[in-house]
């Protein structure tokens, strides 16, 4: 290339408004999947406290379990648990894309890569509520 | 060009940029005739015949096998050669050059890049021990060992895929879903044993690891390469890799 030959900068794309997550669904779904990890991630900040509380003893633990029948935590939760549906359904349906098994020519159809982490979420979900409820 | 007949015209808005004038770029409309059976590719070259012959753009095979001439048409990612102007019909469509890459004039932009990017994962087969001389005949393979890599190697490197991928427009040095695509192409050749070379490149900062699975890579391919799944394939292989030399006694080092 000559050098006195002035281009425009590859990023001439990207530095246009609105951002790019914004200009088409695909990538705004994209978006929503990384932030619901946001809330994922609180979930499980939620769920530490409350093993400290449970290491504190009782009236610690008690009070904890109070302050989470507030309206404010419950709709907390909502969010969170609609948020970590979203986000686990769709990690499992891009999981064939991650693995290629193949059984001679053919690669494995992606619903029967899909199914076994449905599986896994229902056979764990019930031994969770078996011990919490048993 | 096709013969039908016109059945209205069509707006088209094409971004325009002469370097030696020092302006910034801008759109320029055009009104091409409408027919059914014509892509962007025919418009465009409706407009350099009939028109405008300042017009720049790449093109050569008008029937996607080139890979010559992807423009951004309406903000995504098409070859110009596949894209219907009935798919848009009546509302005008916007062509600009394939984003991520500097643009030199037009609808023209700078590969040379994606060029590097390419010789940096040795797209070639590499032997274990050097060539077989010929007299000892050919390097066999097997239906099944062929399709595990067919579909990697359908690439006809028209960078549709870097111009959908906002990572390559932040991480300018990411080695970007068709090269991965290829370097995974060869490492799963029964034929090569150059895997761990390429992992020099294909694991490093700017390989595998920059790519957040976006997924608009794959979902653009005109050959269905799918290089969203190429890179998430080679980052288990990678992690498989990794808890191999970290866990596993002697790092797993004599099975490979």
């Amino acid at each position: 290339m000559k050098p006195d030959v002035r281009t425009i900068p590859a990023n001439w794309w990207l530095r246009r408004s609105p951002p790019w997550w914004l200009r088409r669904r695909p990538y705004f779904l994209f978006m929503v999947r990384e932030f619901t990890s946001v809330f994922v991630g609180a979930y499980v900040v939620i769920f530490l406290m409350m093993i400290r509380r449970l290491n504190e003893g009782q009236a610690a633990y008690e009070a904890f379990l109070a302050s989470l029948q507030s309206p404010l935590a419950i709709v907390f939760h909502m969010v969170a648990l609609a948020f970590a549906v979203f986000h686990t359904v769709t990690w499992f349906h891009l999981t064939p894309k991650a693995m290629a098994v193949r059984i001679g020519e053919e690669r494995v159809k992606p619903a029967l890569i899909i199914a076994p982490n449905y599986a896994a979420w229902a056979v764990i979900s019930a031994i969770v509520a078996w011990f919490l409820l048993g | 060009m096709a013969n039908s007949t016109p059945e209205g015209t069509m707006r088209l808005e094409v971004f325009r940029y002469f370097p030696e004038k020092g302006e910034e770029p801008h759109f320029q409309t055009y009104e091409v005739p409408f027919r059914k059976d014509w892509v962007v590719l025919d418009a465009l070259n409706y407009i350099k015949d009939q028109s405008d012959g300042s017009l720049t753009f790449r093109w050569s095979c008008r029937m996607g096998v080139c890979g010559s001439c992807g423009v951004m048409v309406n903000g995504v990612p098409k070859l110009g050669c596949s894209a219907f102007l009935r798919d848009y019909y009546p509302n005008p469509i916007r062509v600009e050059p394939l984003a991520n890459f500097p643009v030199l004039r037009d609808l023209v932009f700078q590969l040379d890049s994606f060029l590097e990017k390419l010789k940096s994962i040795q797209p070639w087969i590499v032997r274990r021990d050097g060539e077989k001389p010929v007299s000892d005949g050919e390097y066999l393979q097997t239906p099944a060992q062929h399709a595990r890599f067919k579909d990697f190697s359908m690439c006809i490197n028209c960078m549709l895929c870097y111009a959908a991928c906002p990572v390559v427009g932040m991480e300018p040095h990411f080695l970007g879903p068709a090269a991965i695509a290829l370097a995974q192409r060869y490492n799963l050749d029964s034929r090569d044993a150059g895997r761990e070379q390429r992992q020099e490149t294909v694991s490093s900062h700017d390989g595998i690891w920059q790519c957040t699975f976006i997924g608009q890579c794959s979902a653009v391919c005109p050959k269905h390469v799918d290089p969203a799944g190429a890179i998430q394939q080679a980052k288990l292989a990678s992690t498989v890799d990794w808890f191999k030399e970290v866990l596993w006694p002697f790092g797993g080092r004599e099975k490979r």
